[in-house]
């Protein structure tokens, strides 16, 4: 009977000074990139494979396939104009970058932002981390050969979209967040449809629990798969779920807090097993937990009010000498933004900390070795990576 | 992992008989009211300004011309088309939009197999989404430039109403960045500034708070900013694009901070007219107004030896003699004109050309004659009573105010006319009275409705608080003289003041009338030119309809040595005549470096 349980410590074969023996004459060996136009991939990036039989004995990670360079675009952008660019930084996620982007120059032109945006900012923050969940476990089972999940949650995340249509105009890039607020609070009967859009969740997340979480072939291959060591965490710059499913309690919602996080009552999702099976459990739990501060959100954001803050001619509005660093929790852990700006209408620098940068190539490259090669997507799935972060 | 592991995946079964919720079909789905689709634009509220252009960080917007939209003052003409390869539909736009007629339609769906067909006039271009209401407009509640122009801070009726001193105070360093950061440097105000004035750039200037540059750029097309800065009639202020959502930018008063924050002996320095090269020709202004300062200032910095003659003891023209101290000091005139003096200009006073030297003279003197010499005779309404001795011509009380002449002012007065010369001389009247009697009397009454009065509105609106009456619409038929004395004058309603062809020709409802007792009559409906000094050569010289002289574009008459500008030429207000002293003066060095060759 075959064991599920192989012992391959013995592999990949390494020389008394810690090197890989590879010898390439030996026809063991062979080169292999997944990607980047590999449905497996978790967008346009590749990894370079040097595989021993099915097993991954090395790998590199590829990134340069989208040549945007979006931090040196903004260099030769107005503050406002860099609004609709910078969300194309995260596609699907893009909420976090004109959050973050609106907060800097906030911050450094001392700009007040009403109460009512700091609310309406906070819901769709959380409606974002709500898709952007969604269609990742879409993506962990179908990268596991289980399609079927995504067929779910794609649906359940396109009812999110809907509701953001609703509020600003567009599914994917929401641009309503421009520095001083945002451009609208809600719509009439907004939240009712967003409630019945929640409690549908609610119900496709249950079936998700039986089909991928209890799953015996998910299980099998996701339990030990990817495990990534406490003492890592620190010093590969890990964090979010990746973080939290090694057991370390980091949310930048509650160790920084920003908007209204403070005013919300929720408890941050930790595992212990720190494998590719523990963080989509606390991604799942993560998403629950989203479900219930939408929830409480809509109990409390108001219906009227001062929602944009007065600002200077945003046709040339100089920001003062500065820097800051401003971050925020999204679904792969901080996201950041740290600018400098030198007193003219354009940003000196603007440096984004996707967390993926870390997660999908030096972390990616150490953990990939020794894992079966039908387990790459999956494994690279677990860490939640999207490249554009990296090649921002 | 155990059995039920095994079995639980199989739940997913119950959605076996379901239809599938992933299908749906496109054509029932309509975008969100507020969607962010294909755009549409109302091309009769657009006014191309460029400002959807201008914030468009992905150049998909560009300014055309489209068929059947005439350039005119406060319109380019121009409309924006829109490119689908490059817009990402973030709506920026729509928020800038200075006459709010861009917006997005939710209309998302449209299939082409033409590339070219994504590229189109919004508003122009017939889409199925033309006109569609619902989409992204942009919300009352915020604004991405402020729209509320910072006030100006002026002396209170009580302080003003028996002084002359200077009522508007003028903008702080903080006022004026504040204010002129609301411009959106579309430029539709130099299209229609009579002297394209680079007014974006001087506004510009403001915002950086450099005043050298901001002086640079003035100078470059209007060499009299400190009494352009308060008296223009800002043309540029009415067409300015702020103007269809808020209120439109103070240009004018902006012009005035940067001529006020730089002192007169650093002029040189930054304009960098030290030193100027002489060519050795020589050009003769005739009249020391803003027309003749204007060519002068120019030809002097192109290296030409100028000599204006003024009728008067001081020059300035009409604005020194037209416009009461209170709105321009005489010290701010004298600021702007030291500088042109300071160029090496000339200036002959108490010399009347045709009097006191012949057109003649000039001619045989000088290269160029530049007659600039306004208007300065004023117009009677020729009404029964019109002759008796106390009914005076506005601008020739105006002058002898100016001259420090003493006016004998009635304690009743009723001033005939709606211009801003008619305000001018109420509101002096206001204070002549108030200084002679501690009260005011006056009364300003015209043809034209309060609706249509040609004086500015806050002309007007600061005569009324400065106690004067305004009572428009009423046509002036007669002087009531009883032993020599006049009594008041008589008026009836006024129906209309042009006739359907718009030629001036008033109606009156002669049952409606009323009875404006006075002791002194003004009258300030127009002024006219004097030409007779250019009696030698009338014969010569080709006339334009109206006793106009015609010229072409840059002033030159049939007689190729005789320039004509200022108001005799358009206008009448200073900016026309700084405009066209300074087409002249490029006019004359044309035509003698061309006699050069």
């Amino acid at each position: 009977m075959i064991s599920l349980k192989q012992d391959r410590s013995k592999f990949p074969v390494r020389g008394d000074d810690g090197q890989l023996i590879i010898d390439r004459e030996s026809g063991q060996f062979s080169e292999l990139f997944l990607g980047p136009v590999h449905p497996g991939m978790t967008g346009n990036m590749s990894l370079e494979m040097l595989i021993q039989g099915d097993e991954i004995m090395k790998a590199k990670t590829h990134v340069g396939y989208l040549h945007r360079g979006f931090e040196k675009l903004m260099e030769r952008r107005r503050f406002i104009q860099c609004f609709p660019i910078c969300v194309r930084i995260a596609v699907p996620e893009p909420d976090f970058n004109e959050y973050l982007l609106a907060a800097t120059i906030e911050e450094l032109a001392g700009i007040e932002v009403p109460d009512a945006a700091q609310w309406m900012r906070t819901l769709l923050l959380e409606m974002s981390r709500l898709q952007s969940y969604l269609a990742w476990i879409g993506g962990q089972g179908s990268s596991f050969g289980l399609g079927l999940i995504g067929q779910w949650t794609i649906w359940a995340r396109d009812l999110v979209l809907d509701r953001f249509e609703e509020i600003t105009g567009g599914r994917i890039y929401h641009m309503h967040m421009p520095p001083g607020g945002v451009r609208s609070l809600l719509p009439d009967g907004f939240r009712g449809r967003m409630r019945e859009t929640l409690d549908t969740i609610e119900q496709v997340m249950k079936d998700v629990d039986k089909a991928l979480f209890q799953n015996s072939v998910y299980k099998t291959r996701s339990i030990g798969l990817g495990y990534i060591d406490p003492s890592m965490v620190d010093r590969w710059g890990i964090t979010g779920p990746n973080a939290r499913g090694a057991g370390v309690a980091r949310d930048v919602r509650k160790d920084y807090p920003y908007l209204k996080y403070p005013e919300l009552d929720f408890e941050v999702a930790v595992g212990k097993d720190s494998d590719a099976y523990t963080r989509a459990d606390v991604r799942r739990r993560d998403l629950l937990t989203t479900v219930d501060l939408i929830r409480q959100i809509l109990e409390r954001i108001p219906d009227s009010g001062e929602f944009m803050a007065k600002v200077p001619n945003v046709l040339h509005w100089k920001i003062p000498r500065g820097e800051t660093y401003k971050r925020a929790e999204c679904t792969r852990g901080e996201y950041g933004y740290y600018t400098v700006t030198d007193g003219s209408g354009y940003p000196r620098r603007i440096n984004v900390r996707g967390p993926s940068y870390t997660h999908a190539v030096t972390l990616l490259e150490k953990m990939i070795v020794n894992v079966n090669l039908a387990d790459a997507a999956g494994l690279m799935s677990s860490l939640h990576t999207y490249p554009p972060e990296i090649e921002r | 992992m155990s059995f039920k592991d095994v079995l639980m995946p199989f739940t997913a079964w119950k959605y076996v008989v379901e239809k599938p919720v992933t299908v749906r079909n496109p054509k029932e789905v309509e975008g969100a009211p507020r969607y962010r689709g294909f755009h549409d634009n109302d091309v009769t509220a657009c006014i191309g300004c460029g400002t959807c252009e201008d914030v468009c960080q992905n150049g998909a917007i560009d300014l055309i011309p489209v068929k059947d939209i005439e350039t005119k003052d406060g319109d380019s003409g121009l409309r924006p088309t829109i490119d689908y390869g490059r817009c990402c539909w973030c709506a920026l736009c729509v928020d800038v939009c200075t006459t709010q007629s861009l917006s997005l339609t939710n209309y998302f769906r449209w299939v082409s197999t033409d590339a070219d067909d994504f590229r189109f006039v919004p508003g122009v271009d017939e889409k199925p989404w033309k006109g569609i209401e619902q989409g992204y407009r942009k919300l009352d509640g915020y604004d991405l430039y402020a729209t509320e122009r910072i006030p100006m801070e002026e002396l209170p009726p009580s302080q003003r109403e028996n002084s002359f001193v200077e009522m508007v105070k003028g903008f702080s360093r903080e006022q004026a960045i504040k204010e002129a950061d609301r411009c959106v440097a579309c430029g539709i105000c130099t299209a229609t500034c009579p002297a394209h004035m680079g007014i974006p750039a001087y506004i510009e200037a403001v915002r950086n708070d450099d005043m050298e540059q901001g002086l640079r750029v003035l100078y470059e097309t209007n060499p009299l900013p400190e009494i352009c800065g308060r008296i223009c009639t800002h043309k540029c202020e009415t067409v300015c694009s702020l103007n269809h959502k808020g209120d439109p930018l103070s240009i004018r008063w902006l012009k005035r901070y940067i001529a006020d924050q730089v002192p007169s002996d650093r002029y040189k320095e930054i304009l960098g007219t030290d030193k100027i090269q002489r060519n050795g020709k020589k050009v003769a202004v005739i009249g020391g107004g803003p027309g003749g300062l204007s060519a002068a200032h120019y030809l002097s910095l192109m290296g030409y030896a100028v000599t204006i003659y003024e009728a008067l003891s001081a020059p300035g023209g009409m604005t020194r003699y037209g416009i009461p101290e209170y709105r321009l000091p005489y010290d701010q005139i004298d600021k702007d004109i030291d500088y042109i003096s300071s160029l090496g200009v000339e200036f002959i006073f108490n010399t009347r050309v045709g009097t006191d030297v012949q057109l003649e003279e000039l001619h045989t003197a000088y290269d160029a004659v530049f007659a600039a010499s306004g208007l300065h005779l004023g117009r009677s309404t020729r009404i029964p009573g019109s002759d008796h001795k106390r009914v005076y011509q506005a601008i020739e009380l105006l002058r002898d105010v100016a001259d420090g002449k003493e006016i004998d002012v009635a304690e009743k007065v009723v001033v005939i006319g709606g211009g801003n010369v008619a305000m001018d001389i109420t509101r002096t009247i206001a204070r002549l009275q108030n200084q002679k009697y501690g009260k005011v009397d006056v009364l300003a009454t015209c043809l034209e409705g309060a609706d249509i009065m040609p004086a500015d509105d806050e002309e007007v609106e600061e005569a009324r608080e400065e106690k004067a009456v305004i009572d428009p619409g009423w046509g002036p038929q007669s002087i009531e003289i009883t032993d020599g004395e006049i009594k008041g004058l008589h008026v009836s309603k006024c129906l209309s003041v042009f006739d359907a062809e718009g030629r001036f020709n008033p109606s009156f409802d002669m049952d409606q009338k009323k009875f404006f007792a006075a002791d002194m009559v003004i009258e300030s409906i127009g002024q006219g030119m004097d030409f007779s000094y250019a009696k030698e050569i009338q014969d010569q010289i080709e006339m334009a309809p109206r006793g106009k002289i015609k010229t072409d574009s840059h002033g030159q008459s049939s007689l190729p040595w005789l320039f004509v500008g200022g108001d005799i030429a358009e206008g009448p207000d200073v900016i026309h005549a700084i405009a066209n002293g300074h087409a002249a003066a490029r006019g004359i060095d044309d035509f003698l470096q061309r006699d050069d060759e």
